[in-house]
């Protein structure tokens, strides 16, 4: 159905759907009723039957064509099977037949306030207010005549379909652009390991748009009451990692994110917030690397310069990533006791790799810094002299290189020009 | 002199026994397998590196075989101590401390070099060379401080743990540095000097046989040693250490043993100035 073609005004939030998917709202279980008690005077009111008489017919049409057929199965077996189409298209009421083409939008809040509420605050609904013809409204996720329980399989917004619902539009380039919409992430959502588990396992447990955007009040990352947004995606993450948010929350980059900064890792800068890899994965672990190093880009380059940067370039897991060491979720500073770089837990971390790790041993530093005097004093002067030896004996040699050519390739020409001159 | 496409048919004399030349041909494989499978790691930011390691068979395999490749090096390096060891408490040899026979840097050394110069610019003769010349002695010489410093800032890194009981950690840092950058001295002049003045340089082109032959033609001597040359005809020993030409077969070995080694070493040093170039 193209109706968002003709939904104009700004503050609209009528719908043509008989109702709301109330049930995704926690403890709001409402029994859809009909919006107020009909009135028994004047006209009678239009059945389902007066409606179907016309309707159930599959040529019925507007006057430029579009179809109107609505099945009386698609009613039956939606969730609203119980009520009468007037109950929604309460302009019909008391209509009399044939009635306008034009009809007053439906209202859903009638019934679902709640929900409706919750939308409000949307960037669904801040769109449709700011004029968006392709901004979702209620229809768009939950169908029209044939909303069914997400409870249904074949409901649009049953978990294993939410994903298929939102790329209805979010997949779509031609929606996108007319919408400005944020680049097509449909397809790297299915590639996930959150996507895959979904669609291709069926895992109930696995996550689908909605639980980390919400459903109807979905806003913008960039707001902070946003569920993905910096501030409170550690928290959503851990509505299913729960003890991963709690390690999070107790290190180092939390504790800047509480401030308010967003100069900080949330959990989406290091895992994406679409294309979530298993962590296990060799790509995942060496790419998560660099996403340290756009922050701490002194510590990544001097990393690269070690052996276990250089294996790990290279695309070898065997030796250490920046995790290894820091940990991951709970990275705290070696001034904490309970950071894995505090000196006291040093020979305890280097020997998760290095079984005969000791005292001496950890006086390595795995970030050296041979152009830093300050902290690697011998390493500077050591590099400073094999720099002062390679240039010294290529220069030198290559001197003694270039001037032997030439008197060789002069010695050649003479030799072989000289014959041909007498 | 000419190229030789062919080996020459004229009388030849020795001038490295089949032990030695065993000896630089186990140094040549080794340091070539060194070179192949250390570089990917000195320049892993390199875009040829990954592949590189990858051909090795990844980064583990290539650090096995680096490994490997390094016992060779240091069994051979240990053997040439031992022979030297040999040569003067057994043979009671000390030709190997002084004289012509001498690795041993010598006054005539800088003349030589200094002659030599003037060569190059036009500005006197060819200086009279004796058995082994000043850049040759150089090569040696390079090739012995790197072995000790690489190989052994190469055992620190292997057995760190067991080293960390009498070291500290930071000295590793420095034994990355050197055994790198020690190494980018070794490749570079193997690759590169070594290659020219030994096989590359006109007179020489494509490469010097006498390594894998043992011997080189009589008259070549006469004309690139004429010191030792004429040492060898007064003492007699030329008719001594006159020998036939080498087999066909032998000849063609070397070659073919040259060619391959010619043509890694010169390709790696393509990928190093790319890297270098690049970063």
């Amino acid at each position: 159905m193209r109706i968002r073609g003709v939904v104009a005004s700004a503050v609209a939030l009528w719908a043509l759907a008989l109702s709301l998917s109330v049930r995704a709202l926690p403890g709001t279980v409402a029994i859809p009723q009909p919006p107020a008690e009909a009135p028994a005077a004047a006209q009678p009111t239009l059945t389902n039957t007066d409606c179907f008489d016309c309707h159930d017919d599959d040529s019925a049409a507007r006057a430029d064509g579009r179809s109107v057929t609505v099945k009386p199965a698609a009613v039956e077996q939606s969730i609203h099977a119980s009520m009468d189409c007037v109950d929604c298209h309460q302009d019909l009421a008391t209509a009399e037949l044939p009635h306008a083409e034009t009809l007053k939008k439906v209202d859903c809040a009638g019934c679902h306030g709640d929900a409706d509420e919750l939308f409000k605050v949307s960037a669904h609904a801040k769109a449709r207010a700011d004029g968006s013809l392709v901004a979702a409204s209620c229809v768009d996720c939950h169908g029209t005549h044939d909303i069914r329980p997400k409870t249904d399989p074949e409901s649009k917004t049953h978990h294993l379909n939410v994903a298929a619902t939102c790329a209805a539009c979010h997949g779509n380039a031609e929606i996108i652009a007319k919408g400005h919409m944020p680049r097509d992430m449909t397809q790297a959502f299915a590639d996930s390991i959150h996507g895959r588990v979904l669609n291709k396992s069926g895992l109930m447990v696995a996550p689908t748009c909605s639980n980390c955007h919400g459903a109807h009040d979905i806003r913008p990352p960039k707001d902070p009451e946003s569920r993905v947004g910096m501030g409170n995606v550690a928290s959503t993450c851990g509505t299913c990692h729960e003890g991963i948010a709690r390690q999070f929350k107790g290190g180092v980059h939390a504790a800047v994110l509480e401030t308010g900064a967003t100069n900080a890792p949330a959990c989406q800068t290091c895992h994406t917030s679409h294309s979530v890899q298993r962590s296990e994965s060799r790509g995942w672990q060496l790419s998560v690397i660099n996403q340290c190093g756009t922050c701490h880009a002194e510590r990544m380059s001097t990393f690269r310069d070690t052996f276990h940067g250089q294996v790990s370039t290279l695309g070898s897991r065997s030796a250490a990533g920046c995790a290894d060491c820091h940990g991951a979720h709970e990275i705290l500073p070696a001034t904490d006791p309970r950071s894995p770089i505090a000196p006291a837990n040093l020979v305890a971390t280097c020997g998760k790799c290095h079984e005969n790790a000791n005292a001496n041993f950890v006086k390595f530093d795995p970030h050296a810094n041979k152009h830093d005097r300050a902290r690697n004093p011998a390493l500077y002067y050591t590099s400073k002299f094999m720099i002062v030896l390679l240039f010294g004996v290529f220069a030198a040699f290559g001197l003694h290189t270039v001037l032997w050519l030439g008197k060789e390739a002069r010695l050649k020409r003479e030799r072989r020009g000289k014959p041909a001159a007498r | 002199m000419t190229i030789e496409r062919v080996p020459a048919t004229s009388r030849h004399v020795i001038r490295f026994s089949r032990t030695d030349r065993l000896m630089h041909g186990f140094l040549m494989f080794s340091f070539l397998g060194l070179a192949l499978t250390g570089l990917p790691l000195l320049f892993s930011h390199a875009p040829w590196a990954s592949a590189l390691a990858r051909m090795l068979g990844g980064v583990t395999v290539a650090g096995v075989l680096h490994r490997i490749f390094a016992v060779i090096l240091i069994a051979v390096f240990v053997t040439h101590v031992a022979r030297l060891l040999r040569r003067v408490y057994v043979e009671k040899d000390y030709s190997i401390f002084w004289g012509p026979s001498s690795m041993v840097p010598q006054p005539r050394d800088l003349r030589e070099l200094r002659g030599h110069v003037l060569w190059f610019l036009g500005r006197g003769p060819r200086p009279a060379f004796e058995r082994y010349t000043y850049w040759e002695k150089f090569d040696y010489w390079a090739v012995f401080w790197g072995m000790a410093i690489i190989g052994g800032s190469g055992l620190m890194l292997w057995f760190s743990e067991q080293f960390s009981r009498v070291l500290p950690g930071w000295v590793f840092n420095i034994a990355l540095v050197v055994h790198g950058e020690e190494a980018l001295l070794a490749v570079g002049f193997i690759f590169t000097i070594h290659f020219f003045n030994g096989h590359l340089r006109p007179e020489k082109f494509p490469m010097d046989m006498v390594i894998f032959t043992g011997s080189v033609p009589e008259s070549e001597l006469q004309h690139e040693r004429a010191a030792e040359y004429e040492r060898l005809r007064r003492s007699g020993d030329l008719e001594r250490l006159a020998v036939k030409p080498p087999r066909r077969s032998t000849w063609r070995l070397g070659r073919a043993v040259g060619t391959i080694a010619l043509t890694i070493g010169t390709a790696l040093v393509i990928l190093i100035v790319f890297a270098l170039i690049t970063t």
